[in-house]
């Protein structure tokens, strides 16, 4: 868990000291990264889904620029369908245009309102529950000139959107002012396998995300010095082959040789100390003795 | 370690004999793999050979002096080669003002230097034999000529440059071949207009087609006079019908035409007169002239008859004599003869000897001589474009014994040639025939499965549509099979193969069958064109069925499911997204049905930067009832904005990986779980200005963006923003993590990322307790459809190469530790480990991390000369890397196919559970005798002692 931190922080200073070389742009993309949550139905946002998340370091930035830059109102609609029906609207998104003084457009403040089901919709959704159907989603592929090159649509099983009441969860992925892409499904797990269950209440309780793409933490640049010794150290644990010890080679040599070595000294040790003992005018030429034994021990035998 | 490398040149597109008459025998070719190469005529074996690079197309080859003259890159460099070792003698750029077809004549001399006359890009350069300088040039810019021939007469100083104008003209422009000086400059216009190819038939008379195909246009230039003569070809055959093409050939006085796959021979007679000499109703490829002696030219033609093939070589102004005529039978089924080429040598008693070298329609190259196959090369090897793998028999007993007996005679043959070689009076043949016996009869050839899982059948398919299974022990080819159902034919206009999958995998049950693999192929380019499947036996290589050509082949999905017979449930898409199933069988349709719901895949437009998820829905809903048929419903798209966006790469994690354990124990004992899901995709777009070559958009308009998608519900995981870095991308998804190469245009370098992806969801599982009382979710089913709660580490690094091609090591269990494989630039294989991409390295690791194996922070990863798989070879024009896991679980198969062939076994983690093959066991056993002495010495030795203790 520490090391984890350290990383983190190491690529949060990393990050941000190339900020301000990155000039703007970055600033914008951060900025993008904000959780809304969603009125629509009567329900009120349920307190644990407040969004916890928010940019505190990139606010004085957005003020600071916020006089340069035009706002203008944009709304675009979102269309449902169940199972293989068309598509219909089920509600509005409302959003604030950003213009930047450098030509880019994002969005902000993006509001939610999600239109409740009529009758009609809730007995088409009850039957996409029965038979474990898909719910669809479609969001334009541009915001301004809806729907741009194509709809974007998102699927999910209806069975996972019934909680308390209809639980949902939009990311709306964005570039610029063009939608990538929407995911759509249950702001929680959706275990498998699926169960049939109605909801509560008939009414929708919404959280939207919308999300820009993140800046890749830059290969890690060292100074001459730093490289040296790094790459050095990296260098010297990689080129070093793993090479065993002496020793982890050929133990299985040394073992016996050394049983052996030791078995020949205690001998030794051993001879000289009979000798000593048992034949003491013979020291000196213990071969000779030897030799006189041989025979010696043969006849006593016969 | 054992390793195996083959060396191929591809398809041959032109060939040059020498004519040293020297006893070196070679023949010089240029293939449609950019190699030149110089082959031995008695074995076919390479003695020396040049790829060029895949932007470096081979025009022309041909021989100046003693040299090898090379047309390529669209006419743009002349290079001269040595004959004997190959080395560049010079190379000599030749730039023009536009792009023009690219034409290369050599037979021409300027006081005793050989000079090359080559037409390329709207230029007419003359260079010079000995240092590639170039004499001079003339311009044909003005003119919006198509120039078609360079012709140079022989025995004069005057080049004719002929070709068609504007508005059907025919032009004529006659050049001084000393200094390039423009002598005269005719045209006519001609009421038909052109088509094609023209025939060249003496040095002043051309043969052509008119624009609608049914008249021949004999065109004579002499003197600067153009004259035509238009003949209906319908005078010449009266059973015509149907536009003809002209056979490209230049034989003095004769052409050839084909109409409807027959085949005419015509000669030109004095006043552009037309005589028909022979009809040929067989499969005819002609070739080109050669010059026997003072004024005599021969050319040779082959005719298909069943499984022979018929070779004749004639006298270009003698129709009746044959000089030539020979039967040859086909060894095995190779299709259509495509190119002829002959040479001639002077037979033993003087007389003209011709041999030819001929293209096969499965790019093999076969020498014949003397009405035999001499040698012939597998070059289709060359351009590989699929692999999969098969297992081997498993060994019974009995089998060896009956083989044995079959062949009794070559066993009391092979023991002779063996006696003879230790007797020592084995010939250099029979040395060689002992050698192969040896070969045959080692462990690494064997036709049966090892214990240890390296001996396997990889099963390649080639460009030309042919099936080769190749040994992974020797890596000999076991057989090979040109694909029926692949050849051309009405239905099936241009076929080409696709993919290869594994079709049946006898394993727990169903062992008496054989394993056979899927070849998917299409008829033409166009993915709406209809398909064509074939199953085809992996142990004999015959084609068990095939169907025709039925609906179009969009995507084939290998499906998690088989049938009791252990075929594979194949799920094919067609252009129009109906899904089709195979096998089409009741069994399998009951299978399928079961698993109906849980089905999901997505498609790429690549295009358009569009990618849609589907399922399906419910039987196709057509005229004809076909149970097997189903349509699909798009689920979700991602839409890439198409002015900032394009994609650029997509990968997914191989099928067959083993991923050995979820849990990842970092170095503070805590527990990270890796994502690991079937249905990750990492896509990579780059902004469309940056598509091109690496540093022709500025850093600041070009950026790079990373996805990780799930396939099921179209959520993106991970999203990431490289700004100023472009492709090309190469990557490989494995486990939880992808790894992905690109340029960087801030730093000038190229980089590597990585990206971890970890599953936060199952983070609450560390407690014991609760995995004591069962309250954990780990073997709870995952569903794609719950948000996914996870958290991505990435990092990047600096690489000094470009990549060619990235993959990763796979093993039985998933075990050992995984090696990134690299193919580099310089067609060398290099292994990285994957501990240099881990996103968790830092610039000063702790103790703990050090001792988990985690490596200090380097900005560019290092290479280590040691690391390369392929040591000091190069798999030229390398273009894929397989891996395959042996039995073994510390041993992978990694096999790395281009113009070369390469296979070697890796062992990542080294080999931890097995001896190395050069452990000494002779040493061992020595240690174990001596100890064993040692023993019986020293007990004898002690005994003797207390018997004189006793005595004492």
């Amino acid at each position: 868990m520490k090391t984890s931190k350290v990383i983190v922080a190491f690529i949060l200073t990393l990050s941000l000291l190339s900020l301000p070389s990155l000039g703007f742009q970055s600033d914008e993309l951060l900025v993008d990264d904000e959780e809304f949550g969603l009125e629509g139905a009567p329900q009120t946002r349920s307190p644990e889904s407040i969004p916890t998340r928010s940019p505190p370091v990139v606010t004085p930035t957005k003020k600071r620029h916020s006089d340069l830059d035009s706002d203008s109102k944009i709304q675009f609609s979102l269309d449902h369908a169940f199972g293989d029906s068309g598509f219909a609207p089920a509600g509005t998104f409302s959003a604030r245009l950003k213009t930047w003084s450098h030509g880019g457009q994002t969005l902000t403040k993006l509001r939610f309102s999600r239109n409740n089901f009529t009758d009609e919709e809730k007995q088409k959704f009850k039957n996409l529950l029965e038979s474990d159907d898909f719910y669809r989603m479609r969001l334009p592929s541009n915001v301004l000139s809806p729907p741009g090159r194509d709809f974007i649509i998102s699927s999910v099983k209806a069975r996972c959107l019934p909680r308390e009441g209809l639980d949902e969860h939009f990311v709306i992925h964005m570039e610029g002012t063009n939608v990538l892409a929407v995911n759509y499904g249950s702001p929680g797990s959706c275990p498998y396998p699926r169960i049939l269950k109605l909801p509560a209440k008939w009414s929708f309780n919404s959280h939207t995300v919308l999300k820009s793409s993140d800046q890749a933490p830059r290969a890690p640049v060292f100074t001459e010095e730093i490289l040296g010794v790094g790459g050095e150290n990296g260098e010297g644990e990689v080129v070093q082959p793993p090479e065993r010890s002496f020793w982890a080679k050929y133990w299985m040599y040394l073992i016996p040789l050394g049983l052996i070595v030791m078995n020949a000294i205690t001998q030794a040790m051993n001879l000289p100390e009979e000798q000593a003992t048992g034949q003491g005018p013979a020291q000196g030429q213990p071969s000779a003795g030897a030799v006189q034994r041989g025979p010696g021990s043969a006849v006593r035998r016969r | 370690m054992a390793i195996r490398h083959q060396q191929y040149i591809g398809k041959v597109k032109q060939a040059m004999f020498h004519t040293q008459k020297t006893g070196r025998k070679r023949v010089v070719v240029s293939t449609e793999e950019n190699v030149l190469a110089s082959l031995d005529l008695r074995h076919g074996e390479i003695f020396w050979r040049h790829v060029l690079g895949p932007n470096d197309v081979i025009d022309g080859i041909d021989a100046l002096g003693k040299y090898a003259v090379t047309l390529s890159s669209g006419g743009s460099i002349l290079r001269a080669w040595n004959l004997p070792d190959g080395q560049m003698v010079w190379e000599s750029s030749l730039q023009g003002p536009k792009h023009s077809k690219s034409l290369l004549l050599t037979n021409f001399k300027i006081e005793k230097d050989n000079v090359a006359l080559v037409f390329s890009n709207g230029r007419l350069h003359a260079v010079s034999g000995i240092d590639g300088e170039v004499l001079w040039k003339k311009d044909f810019e003005a003119e919006s000529l198509e120039v078609q021939k360079i012709i140079q007469p022989p025995g004069s100083d005057l080049v004719y440059v002929v070709g068609f104008g504007a508005s059907s003209q025919f032009e004529v422009f006659q050049i001084n071949a000393r200094n390039g000086q423009l002598l005269k400059h005719e045209s006519a216009p001609i009421s038909g207009g052109f088509s094609g190819e023209v025939s060249l038939v003496s040095s002043e008379t051309l043969v052509a087609l008119d624009s609608t195909g049914s008249n021949l246009i004999t065109i004579s230039f002499h003197d600067g006079k153009i004259s035509f003569q238009q003949t209906p070809i319908s005078n010449l055959v009266e059973e015509s019908f149907g536009p003809a093409v002209l056979v490209p050939s230049s034989v003095a006085g004769i052409f050839a035409i084909k109409v409807n796959a027959i085949t005419i021979f015509i000669r030109v007679t004095g006043e552009g007169k037309l005589e028909v000499v022979e009809k040929i109703t067989n499969e005819t490829a002609v070739s080109d002239a050669l010059s026997i002696s003072e004024g005599q030219q021969a050319f040779a033609f082959v005719q298909h008859a069943g499984s022979e093939i018929h070779l004749t070589v004639k006298m270009a102004h003698d129709w009746d004599v044959n000089l030539l005529k020979e039967r040859i039978r086909m060894d095995q089924p190779r299709g259509l003869v495509s190119k002829v080429f002959i040479n001639n040598y002077v037979r033993t008693d003087r007389s003209h000897g011709f041999r030819a070298l001929i293209v096969m329609e499965d790019h093999s190259l076969l020498l014949l001589q003397q009405g035999e196959i001499v040698w012939s090369r597998e070059d289709g090897l060359a351009s590989i474009i699929d692999v999969t793998t098969a297992e081997l028999p498993v060994e019974k007993d009995g089998v060896s014994v009956a083989k044995v007996e079959h062949n009794l005679f070559e066993w009391l043959k092979g023991h002779l040639l063996k006696l003879k070689g230790t007797l020592m009076l084995a010939s250099p043949e029979d040395i060689a025939a002992i050698q192969s016996i040896r070969l045959k009869s080692s462990e690494k050839s064997k036709m049966t499965r090892d214990h240890n899982g390296f001996r396997k059948l990889l099963i390649v398919l080639t460009s030309a549509k042919k099936l080769f299974a190749l040994h992974t022990g020797d890596g000999h080819i076991v057989w090979s099979h040109l694909l029926q159902s692949l050849h051309k034919s009405e239905v099936c206009q241009q076929p080409i193969g696709l993919n290869l999958y594994q079709w049946q995998v006898p394993h727990h049950h169903a062992m008496d069958e054989n394993p056979s693999v899927l070849v998917v192929g299409r008829c033409g380019p166009s993915l709406d064109a209809p398909g064509v499947l074939s199953f085809v036996d992996a142990y004999t290589g015959k084609e068990l069925s095939s169907s025709s050509p039925v609906h179009s082949v969009a995507q084939v999905i290998p499906l998690p499911f088989t049938d009791s017979t252990e075929q594979r449930l194949h799920l094919l898409i067609d252009a129009d997204q109906h899904a089709h199933l195979y096998p089409t069988t009741p069994e399998a349709l009951g299978i399928f049905q079961r698993e109906f719901s849980n089905i999901y895949w997505y498609s790429v437009e690549d295009d358009n930067s569009i990618i849609k998820g589907h399922a399906l829905k419910s039987k196709c809903t057509g005229e004809a009832v076909d149970e097997f048929c189903f349509d699909t419903r798009e689920l979700w798209s991602i839409v890439f904005p198409s002015e900032s966006e394009n994609i650029i790469a997509t990968v997914t994690r191989k099928l067959n990986e083993v991923v050995h354990t979820q849990a990842k124990v970092i170095a503070d004992h805590d527990v990270m779980y890796k994502y690991i899901s079937r249905n990750a995709l990492f896509v990579a777009t780059v902004a469309p200005k940056a598509s091109g070559e690496i540093g022709s958009v500025t850093p600041e308009e070009s950026w790079l963006v990373a996805y990780v998608i799930d396939t099921v519900t179209g959520r993106i995981l991970h999203r990431v923003t490289h700004h100023g870095s472009q492709g090309p991308v190469q990557a490989v998804f494995s486990e939880n993590w992808v790894v992905y190469h690109y340029f960087n245009l801030r730093a000038h370098r190229y980089e590597m990322s990585v990206i971890e992806i970890y599953d936060q969801s199952r983070a609450d599982n560390k407690d014991v307790l609760k995995l004591v009382l069962g309250k954990h979710n780990l073997t709870s089913p995952v569903s794609s459809y719950s948000r996914p709660e996870i958290i991505t580490k990435s990092q990047s690094y600096f690489f000094p190469h470009s990549v060619k091609a990235i993959a990763v090591t796979s093993t039985a269990k998933g075990i050992t530790s995984k090696q990134l494989l690299i193919g580099t630039i310089g067609d060398q294989v290099l292994a990285l480990d994957k501990r240099f991409l881990d996103p968790r390295r830092s610039v000063n690791p702790t103790q703990a991390e050090k001792e988990e194996g985690i490596i200090p922070l380097t900005d560019s990863l290092p290479i280590i000369p040691q690391s390369y798989v392929t040591h000091a070879l190069r798999v030229e024009g390398l273009r894929g890397i397989v891996t395959v896991p042996a039995k073994l679980e510390s041993t992978t198969l990694v096999f790395a196919h281009g113009v070369d062939l390469f296979l070697t076994q890796l062992a990542p983690s080294r080999t931890y559970d097995s001896l190395t093959e050069d452990f000494s066991y002779a040493l061992l056993l020595i240690t174990i005798v001596a100890l064993v002495a040692a023993i019986f010495v020293t007990w004898i030795w002690s005994e003797r002692k207390e018997l004189q203790e006793k005595w004492r």
